[in-house]
């Protein structure tokens, strides 16, 4: 047997030893960590589909809308892509109570982490939009469309398809943001992690599991994308209008 | 049917058309040629408001096109004038500009429901009998992707017909088409002016088609009407010496 080979099975069978003998009492902290889980896919699902909307409203808004719609729209895009996650979160969290709005902490942090990763997919919005090309439009303006339906059903339909790599990565950005609302006291999984290490002081297993369980959501919306992809794309060939 | 009135076109410096003045019968055929850069598919592009023109007016059945009466005097026209005008006008692109998410069918439906508001059985029927007239009636539930040039520009043709217009415009329709190609696009072109009652301005290089199919010919040159004429006498007479040279240089490259 190649020496390569032993020392890799020879590492293998060392992990898997450390695995078993590490999560022996794993009762004490996989409940917790679970707890977190579902917490986090929680906020990430509210924060993707407000992420979604605000982003088409916003990208709508700044290429078809008058003028005010259109500055409005450019100031949400600029200030929530230009100030940080974190500082966004505790502004919605600690300064709208002063200002007579209280939300809760779940509304505080899927309202803060979606419409921060909006407004970055408004600019996803745009360019796909944008991408789509010029003889398209002239196409619909040729059947005397009008321009709303003209983007409804012929634009965007073909603007969609070149999106769903990008959000994909919007996604999986939005997921590793989650982890900031451990800071408003939401028990997310980033939390559940600091709350079993120091009650249990089991860190190498305890951040490892957790490394793994934000890689495997990671990893399932990248399928789920690339899926969704497979779907949208149907009979078309991506790029070259016909 | 159609009239250009003083029309003028420019991108920056370059004028591309110049004082253009062009008046179309109805349901004549008026073939535009020249060399390139002379402003010819701006002529049908301005058309089809596509774009905008910026001096002179443009007449469709008597109605401004981009202008509309105000206070007794022309202003430009708006987004819903416009769309009321040029439901005459239908067009034909260079590169089709076919829907790719779409069938052929519904690339030939979806404006009729949507913006004539037929009921989908009455617009697939006329999508149907459209597109098998020009040969494409095993296609229909196909992918445009799927069909090659010259049956793509078929379902082009079929599509700006089913929404019924009285003057059609062909941007040079083959000159996307591999060779063997043309023959099946410019077939149907024929059949469909025979069939229907249409005006129609096509710019082509295809001189043969345009000496066969059209009532009279303008040759443009340097964002002017060069030379027009009946074809026979702009092909086998052409009084102008650009006219001569720029025939002799086209026929002779075949």
């Amino acid at each position: 047997m190649p020496l390569k080979s032993i020392v890799v099975t020879a590492i293998i069978a060392f992990a898997a030893g450390l695995v078993f003998a590490s999560f022996a009492g794993y009762e004490l902290f996989i409940p917790g960590l679970l707890e977190g889980t579902w917490i986090t896919i929680k906020i990430t699902l509210g924060g993707a589909l407000l992420a979604v909307v605000a982003a088409f409203i916003a990208a709508l808004a700044k290429m078809y809308g008058p003028a005010p719609i259109r500055w409005l729209a450019t100031c949400y895009i600029e200030v929530f892509r230009g100030t940080s996650a974190l500082v966004q979160l505790f502004w919605l969290f600690f300064v709208l109570p002063q200002l007579g709005v209280t939300l809760s902490p779940m509304m505080s942090a899927i309202l803060a982490l979606g419409l921060n990763i909006g407004a970055y997919g408004a600019e996803v919005v745009r360019g796909g939009i944008n991408g789509v090309s010029r003889d398209q439009w002239e196409a619909t303006i040729a059947l005397n469309m009008s321009r709303p339906l003209a983007l409804r059903r012929i634009i965007l339909p073909q603007a969609f398809i070149a999106m769903i790599p990008p959000w994909g990565n919007l996604f999986i950005e939005l997921l590793k943001s989650t982890s900031l609302v451990s800071l408003i006291t939401i028990s997310d999984l980033t939390f559940r992690a600091q709350q079993m290490n120091q009650a249990t002081f089991r860190t190498l297993e305890i951040f490892t599991l957790v490394l793994l369980i934000y890689l495997g959501i990671s990893l399932l919306i990248t399928f789920g994308m690339r899926a969704l992809e497979r779907i949208a794309t149907g009979g078309i060939v991506r790029g070259r209008a016909s | 049917m159609v009239r250009f009135s003083g029309v003028t076109k420019r991108y920056g410096d370059l004028t591309v058309l110049d004082n253009l003045d062009l008046d179309v019968a109805p349901q004549e055929k008026v073939a535009i040629i020249g060399p390139s850069g002379s402003g010819k598919t701006t002529v049908l592009r301005m058309l089809m408001t596509l774009e905008r023109i910026d001096d002179g007016v443009i007449y469709v059945d008597g109605r401004p096109l981009t202008h509309m009466e105000s206070n007794g005097g022309l202003v430009r026209a708006n987004e819903k004038y416009l769309r009321s005008v040029r439901g005459d006008i239908g067009m034909v692109f260079q590169h089709f500009n076919l829907f790719p998410h779409m069938t052929v069918l519904r690339n030939c439906t979806e404006a009729p429901i949507n913006v004539l508001g037929l009921p989908k059985a009455q617009a697939e029927e006329r999508a149907v009998e459209l597109l098998e007239l020009v040969g494409l009636g095993d296609k229909l539930g196909e992918y445009p992707q799927r069909l090659s040039g010259g049956q793509k520009q078929r379902v082009a043709i079929a599509r700006a017909l089913a929404m019924r217009p009285k003057v059609m415009l062909f941007d040079e329709v083959t000159s996307a088409l591999d060779p063997e190609l043309v023959g099946e696009v410019l077939n149907a072109i024929r059949m469909l002016g025979k069939q229907f009652q249409l005006t129609m301005l096509m710019v082509t290089h295809q001189m043969g088609f345009a000496k066969e199919f059209a009532d009279r010919v303008c040759f443009f040159y340097e964002g002017k009407i060069h030379e027009e004429g009946p074809p026979e006498q702009i092909f086998n007479a052409p009084e102008r010496e650009r006219t001569q040279q720029f025939l002799s240089a086209v026929l002779e490259a075949g």
